[in-house]
Order: C-alpha cells, then sequence, then structure tokens
C-alpha cells in the first residue's frame, strides 16, 4: 500500500486525541437522545492520521473478533469510508452498535502503541464514524454470497452473539433462522442498553442488513415453548443450532423489602423504558412508576444504564450505590464519567440492608450500611466486609436493583443431553460446541456475564464451527450414501 | 400478526376470541398462557389460553374488558389480527386423578378453570364445579363446565342467578360432608377469592392449587415483575408458575403489588374511553 499519511511518526504523535462531540450534562438528562454525537468528518480524518500504522499491528490482536483496524484507518485516510467499513465488516458484522458500546478502552485501544506515551488512536471513534457515514450516506451493500448451502441453522436468540452467528452463517451460504421470544429484534441491544446509549434506528438499520443476508426472523418464539430445540432438529429439518439466548434472568439481593412496590430489578425496568417505551406514557400503554428520589444497586454497566434513566425520568436525586469502592466498579470508565456529569451521585463502599414500606405496600426508603475493604476474594478484588453499627436510612420511593443476572433456564431445561455448569451456564468447548453434537452457544449463556463484543466473538466462532460441524457431516453423510464407491476407493489403495 | 378468526360476547363485558396460533396451538396444555400485544403503542398482557385446536391451528381465549388493552382488545372483531401472541407459557397444570375434587372459578376465572376441569375429568376425577360471579351476567361457561363435572354449584353475591352467596359457601358443604371425598381443589379466580378458598381449605388440610395473575412485562422469566411468595421464597409467576399450592401463597402482598399501576391504569383507561367516544361521534356524524 502507498503510503497515505505525509507525516512523520514524531509529528503525528503531537496531535492531540480527537474528542467526540457530545450533548452538554444539563440538556441530554430531559431527553433520550443520543449523549454522543460521534466525531466529524475533519476529527475523524485528524484522528485517523494519528495512527502510526505499526507493522504488528498489536490493536487487532487487542479486538475480541480480530477487526483489520490499521486497513481500516488506511481507508479512511484515503477517504474511502465504505471501503473502510466494509473493512470492518469482514471480521465485524455490527460496526455502528460496537463503534458505541464495545469497551474500546480495554481492548483495542490499551495495547495501542501510540498509548504507550501519548493517548491511544480513538479506535472506537473511528469505528463509530465510517460506520454511521454508511448508514447517513446509505452505502451498504449486501456481500455477494457464492455458494448456497443447503443445510438450515437455527439460531435461538437475537441479541449480539445470534446475529453475529447467523451473519457469518448466511455470508457462507446456509439457510438461517433467528428466533427470538420478544416482540423486537435485539435481544440485550434491545431491552438493555438504552436509547442515548445505543439509539434504536441504529439497530434496526444494523439488523435490516443481518436479514438483507437472506437471514429469517421469526419474533414471538420461545424455543423450548413454541418448540424445542430437540424438534427443531427431528421435525423441523435443522441440522444445527446456536443457542444465544443470554443472561435474562435477573438476580435479587434477598434483603427484606424486594416485593414492595417501586422496587425493580434492571431488567424490568430498563425494559418498561427500552423495549415497551414506559417513557412515553400515556402515549404508549406500558407504565413505569418514577419517585423524587431513586436508588441504584450495583456498580455495573446495567447500574449506570438504569441510574440515569432514572434522571432521564424525573428523578431529582439518582444515587448509585455500591459495596465496593470506584477502582472496583465493573462499569465502563466513560459510563461512570457521563453519569457523574449528569448529576449522578456515587455511594460507594455502601451496601443495602433492607428496603423500608409504608402502609400501601410502597417503598419509602433504603437502610444501608458502611463497607470497608478486607482481603481479596475469589474474583481477586478486595472483598467488602460491614461496619458494625454504621446503618444509615436514605428516603427513596424507587430502588433499582442491578446486581447481576444468569442464563434463562427454559432451554436447558427443555434440550435433552445439554450439559450446564455453574448458575446454569452451558457449558461449552474453545470452538463454542456444547456437549450435544450439532449444538453450540455462546454469549452470556455460556459465559455468565460479558460484554457484547464478546457475545459476538463466541458466535462468529460458533459459526466458523458450526460450518466445520456440517462440512464433515455432509462428507458422512456422502460416504455413507455411496459406500460401494468407498470401498473401491479403499480397494484402489 | 394473528388473526382473530372468530369473537363471541359472552357477556357485556366479557368476550370469546378465537384466534390463528398454529404454532401455539400445536404445543399448549392445559394451564398454559400466552402474552398477548394488541398494537404497536400496547403494553404485553398475560392471557390463559382457554382451548386449542391444533388440527385448526387456533386456540381460545376470554376476555374481560377491565382495563385500556382488555377493552380495547374487547373492541376488534373477526378478520382483525393481534399484533403478537406469544406462548404457550408457564408450566401445564399437573393433571392426576385424586378422586373427587372440587373446581372453583369465580368472574372471567372461571375461563381458566374449564380447560383444567375438562382435563381433570379426563383422568377421571370426580369433579365438583363451583362457579360464580358477583351477578347472573358475569357467571360465564356454565354450561361448558356442566359437561365436564358431575355437579355444578353457581353462586352470585346479589342472589340474581343461583345461590346467593360466594363460592367459598357451596366449597364449605362439600368439605364437611365426608361423603363427598373431596381430596383436591382447584380454584382460579380474583385474588380475593383465591385468598378465601385457601383460607378455607387450610382448615380441612385440603391440597389446593390456584393460578396466580401478577403483572408481568415478558413472561419468559426476564423481567422479575411476577414475583410472588411462595412459602417465604421469591418465585416468578410466569416461569415458576403460573399455579402454586394456595397454602404457600402470601395473597396480601401479591394483591398490594397487583395495585401497582393502578393510578396509571385509571389515566390510561379515561384517555382509551375518550377517544372511543369521541370516533363514535365522528362515526356518527
Amino acid at each position: 500500500m502507498t503510503v497515505l499519511n505525509p507525516l512523520k511518526p514524531s509529528e503525528r504523535m503531537k496531535i492531540p486525541r480527537q474528542h467526540s462531540i457530545e450533548q452538554e450534562a444539563a440538556d441530554r438528562v430531559r431527553n433520550f437522545s443520543e449523549v454522543s454525537f460521534g466525531v466529524d468528518e475533519e476529527r475523524a480524518l485528524t484522528e485517523a492520521t494519528r495512527c502510526l500504522e505499526c507493522k504488528n499491528a498489536i490493536c487487532i490482536e487487542g479486538c475480541p473478533v480480530g477487526v483489520d483496524i490499521r486497513s481500516f484507518i488506511q481507508l479512511m485516510l484515503q477517504k474511502d469510508y465504505a471501503g473502510a467499513v466494509n473493512k470492518i465488516r469482514e471480521a465485524n458484522y455490527l460496526p455502528a452498535i460496537c463503534g458505541r458500546v464495545c469497551p474500546q478502552e480495554e481492548q483495542c485501544e490499551i495495547v495501542c502503541t501510540l498509548g504507550k506515551k501519548h493517548k491511544p488512536v480513538a479506535i472506537g471513534k473511528l469505528e463509530r464514524f465510517v460506520a454511521d457515514y454508511e448508514l447517513e450516506h446509505n452505502l451498504f451493500v449486501p456481500p455477494v454470497i457464492t455458494e448456497h448451502r443447503e443445510e438450515k441453522v437455527a439460531i435461538v436468540g437475537s441479541g449480539p452473539a445470534g446475529l453475529t452467528c447467523a451473519a457469518e452463517l448466511a455470508k457462507l451460504g446456509y439457510r438461517v433462522t433467528i428466533f427470538e421470544a420478544l416482540h423486537a429484534v435485539g435481544g440485550v441491544l434491545r431491552y438493555g442498553i438504552p436509547e442515548f446509549r445505543l439509539p434504536r434506528k441504529i439497530l434496526d438499520l444494523e439488523t435490516d442488513r443481518i436479514r438483507a443476508l437472506g437471514v429469517d426472523i421469526q419474533t414471538n418464539f420461545l424455543v423450548g415453548r413454541t418448540a424445542t430445540i430437540d424438534e427443531f432438529f427431528d421435525e423441523w429439518g435443522f441440522s444445527a443450532a446456536f443457542l444465544g439466548t443470554g443472561a435474562g434472568t435477573p438476580n435479587f439481593m434477598g434483603i427484606p423489602g424486594e416485593s414492595l412496590t417501586g422496587v425493580y430489578s434492571a431488567n424490568e425496568f430498563l425494559t418498561r423504558v427500552n423495549l415497551m417505551m414506559a417513557n412515553k406514557f400515556p402515549d404508549f400503554d406500558t407504565p413505569i412508576r418514577m419517585g423524587s428520589h431513586v436508588a441504584v444497586i450495583g456498580g455495573g454497566n446495567t447500574a449506570m444504564d438504569a441510574v440515569r434513566t432514572s434522571k432521564r425520568l424525573g428523578a431529582e436525586r439518582a444515587l448509585l450505590i455500591y459495596r465496593r469502592s470506584r477502582a472496583e466498579m465493573p462499569a465502563r470508565q466513560e459510563e461512570i464519567h457521563h453519569a457523574e456529569e449528569e448529576g449522578i451521585e456515587l455511594l460507594l463502599l455502601t451496601n443495602p440492608t433492607r428496603i423500608l414500606g409504608d402502609d400501601k405496600h410502597s417503598a419509602v426508603g433504603i437502610e444501608c450500611q458502611r463497607m470497608e475493604l478486607g482481603e481479596p476474594d475469589e474474583s481477586g478484588r478486595r472483598k467488602p466486609v460491614p461496619i458494625k453499627g454504621s446503618e444509615f436510612l436514605i428516603p427513596v420511593q424507587i430502588v433499582i436493583e442491578a446486581v447481576g443476572q444468569q442464563p434463562n433456564p427454559i432451554i436447558q431445561a427443555t434440550t435433552s443431553g445439554l450439559k450446564t455448569g455453574k448458575r446454569g451456564v452451558v457449558v461449552t468447548d474453545e470452538k463454542q460446541q456444547t456437549s450435544r453434537p450439532g449444538i453450540f452457544a455462546g454469549g452470556d449463556l455460556a459465559r455468565g456475564g460479558a460484554t457484547v463484543i464478546l457475545a459476538m466473538r463466541d458466535g462468529k466462532v460458533a459459526a466458523a464451527a458450526i460450518h466445520d460441524y456440517l462440512t464433515s457431516r455432509r462428507s458422512n453423510l456422502q460416504d455413507t450414501a455411496q459406500p460401494e464407491k468407498k470401498a473401491e476407493e479403499i480397494a484402489a489403495k | 400478526m394473528f388473526q382473530i378468526i372468530s369473537k363471541e360476547d359472552l357477556a357485556s363485558t366479557i368476550s370469546k376470541f378465537v384466534i390463528h396460533a398454529p404454532l401455539v396451538a400445536r404445543k399448549r396444555k392445559a394451564g398454559n398462557f400466552v402474552i398477548v400485544r394488541v398494537i404497536e403503542s400496547g403494553e404485553r398482557i398475560p392471557l390463559t389460553i382457554v382451548d386449542s385446536n391444533p388440527v385448526e391451528g387456533t386456540i381460545t381465549l376470554i376476555v374481560q374488558a377491565i382495563g385500556k388493552t382488555t377493552k380495547l382488545l374487547c373492541t376488534k372483531k373477526a378478520g382483525d389480527h393481534l399484533l403478537d401472541v406469544l406462548g404457550p407459557l408457564g408450566n401445564p397444570t399437573p393433571i392426576e386423578n385424586h378422586g373427587a375434587i372440587a373446581c372453583v372459578g369465580g368472574g372471567v376465572g372461571t375461563a381458566e378453570l374449564y380447560p383444567i376441569t375438562k382435563a381433570l375429568k379426563d383422568a377421571g376425577n370426580v369433579i365438583y364445579s363451583i362457579i360464580g360471579g358477583r351477578t347472573k351476567e358475569l357467571v360465564i361457561l356454565e354450561h361448558q363446565m356442566r359437561e365436564c363435572s358431575d355437579e355444578v354449584f353457581v353462586t352470585t353475591d346479589d342472589g340474581s342467578y343461583g345461590q346467593k352467596g360466594i363460592v367459598t359457601d357451596p366449597l364449605r358443604l362439600l368439605l364437611t360432608q365426608p361423603h363427598f371425598g373431596i381430596k383436591a381443589v382447584y380454584a382460579i379466580g380474583p385474588l380475593p377469592m383465591m385468598k378465601a378458598v385457601s383460607n378455607l381449605t387450610k382448615e380441612f388440610g385440603i391440597k389446593t392449587l390456584v393460578s396466580l395473575n401478577a403483572i408481568m412485562v415478558d413472561g419468559t422469566g426476564m423481567c422479575g415483575g411476577c414475583r410472588v411468595t411462595i412459602g417465604g421464597k421469591m418465585k416468578f409467576a410466569c416461569v415458576d408458575g403460573p399455579e402454586f399450592d394456595a397454602h404457600q401463597v402470601d395473597f396480601d402482598e401479591l394483591i398490594l403489588r397487583n395495585r401497582s399501576y393502578v393510578d396509571f391504569e385509571r389515566l390510561a383507561d379515561e384517555r382509551f374511553t375518550k377517544e372511543l367516544a369521541s370516533t363514535a361521534q365522528k362515526v356518527a356524524s
């Protein structure tokens, strides 16, 4: 490739890292529009110029799906944005989503050579820029599928794992059907991630691109109830299945007062708003309770999404209660930063002990105790220990628990021979193969709780494994169909 | 989209729908429910499947128009479509031969009780059914219940039909007279009714099953909105139920939880009633 960047590395290092244009915090807490507008073309090109185009390009290794980052940035420098996004899409079929929700700071950007002495290239912002450019200018051309294969593959769940697996298999020419229990496509991208981080329009456009590959998506279909995996194989003519049903069952802390009105799981709270549009009640029929004081329990991205949503629904005081310190919070730094800008209060080293209600069974307060950090636990993080006698009361009308999820047990309970491990997680090998031949699994169902990009990685690995499985199955079937020919071949040898 | 094949009004506020939903019809068992969304801006509500015909690919739902969504649904006619129907959900009713049993239905709950009664009858039970309603019009499916019961008692709160009183009156009679030999009770209806039945059967130590109509969003175990306390433990009505051992259920808690959105429901209902009135006015003029 010709040298596109006339600047010397030392000159590139002098350019400051470009920032996204963002909605002012005071404005955005009053709407559900996207917080970040991304970078404009000028900033994107400036940022792309910072890339040192390293020969070993270790950023690519940092990406769980192996996007060829160096090449897409080089295409950007030629202003070939369609080429750049297609380069990304070779490895990652959902660039507009990943450009928004991926924790790049822990993946591609953390290993960026430039980051050793300066700030790393804002790879995520560049990804989003080219993906949005393509969407805005309607440049998408579906990849040409050269070979069509007879086998049907069932994908269970339309979240990031399922969508990615479906796209990869469709590109290989398989007949792919996605089964989704809800009435809308996207799984956690739909019901979990709020509009202000991932606009519905972006999700709809990205899923349209999956449909453009010939993938059939059946909504209102709960695998295990509407039909089982065993029936898919025995009656529906499917040759393989990928399970990507996520971790949809919410955990509760098990403290007194959880049955009170005004207490939600983060899943329910977010689903009411994100999927059912409860923020638009009464134009939409699903209601949601709100109060002037809201407490969200947890320190992950889901907790951040819930607390920031509550602010947008009109909470005057929105608190996040987390039992460890800031350093242990699993949420992305960017999300914590955005939350604080929006006036979210972080109550760290604090743990709820009970929720108090009034005579109408409505929550009116939460009792908490102070914690201190003790010895590291099995996760390697210092274990929070309660400080005796430190209980105190906070008045709140809404309590939202974001204390983790587990896989929904329906699929494991209704599929024969599927091995499960801790907390109902489906056991797979490194190729995402489950204990049953022909059935593969990935994403939170196999991990217990992870990120969008790791779910996509699993979907991609599984698609390759399904292709291998079906290819060898096909040749075995041909062998058994022509036993005489095979015997001749053996004899000839 | 799920087409309404036929609609029949059972009372001024209760309608019976036969809906084309072949995949649900194929798998449905007594006790299962579906989640229905009528329109794009609508909410998801659980409705018990009253009957199914796997050959025709249809399911039967009986709906009482009590809030916005059910009122909207009841304005739909044969040929119209429901946007979403998901199911069959929930665990089917355990159908065993107990010997003699009492099946108790209150109001539109009789619609949910009917398929279970039919299945229990087919399993060889002697069936004493009690169906009640506030007033005569709200006593539904009497004919169908008679077909699958050995004896049927009817009660109305106002005495406009059958015996004046509530369903626990004939039930107490059945339980106090040993020759009926009641071994189990199935009760479906409003929560206060199921609570009253449960309190009564507890006195006699008779095993009782109730079907809990908690507020749901997804119906697949994802939101936890339908959490109920059973024997002191948290359960999700959608995936752990909807039927539970009545004697373990914290009815008072569920009654309070089901009032979580009353103000919202009233607002939505009033708005919808106004909309209907203005549409009717437009049509008239």
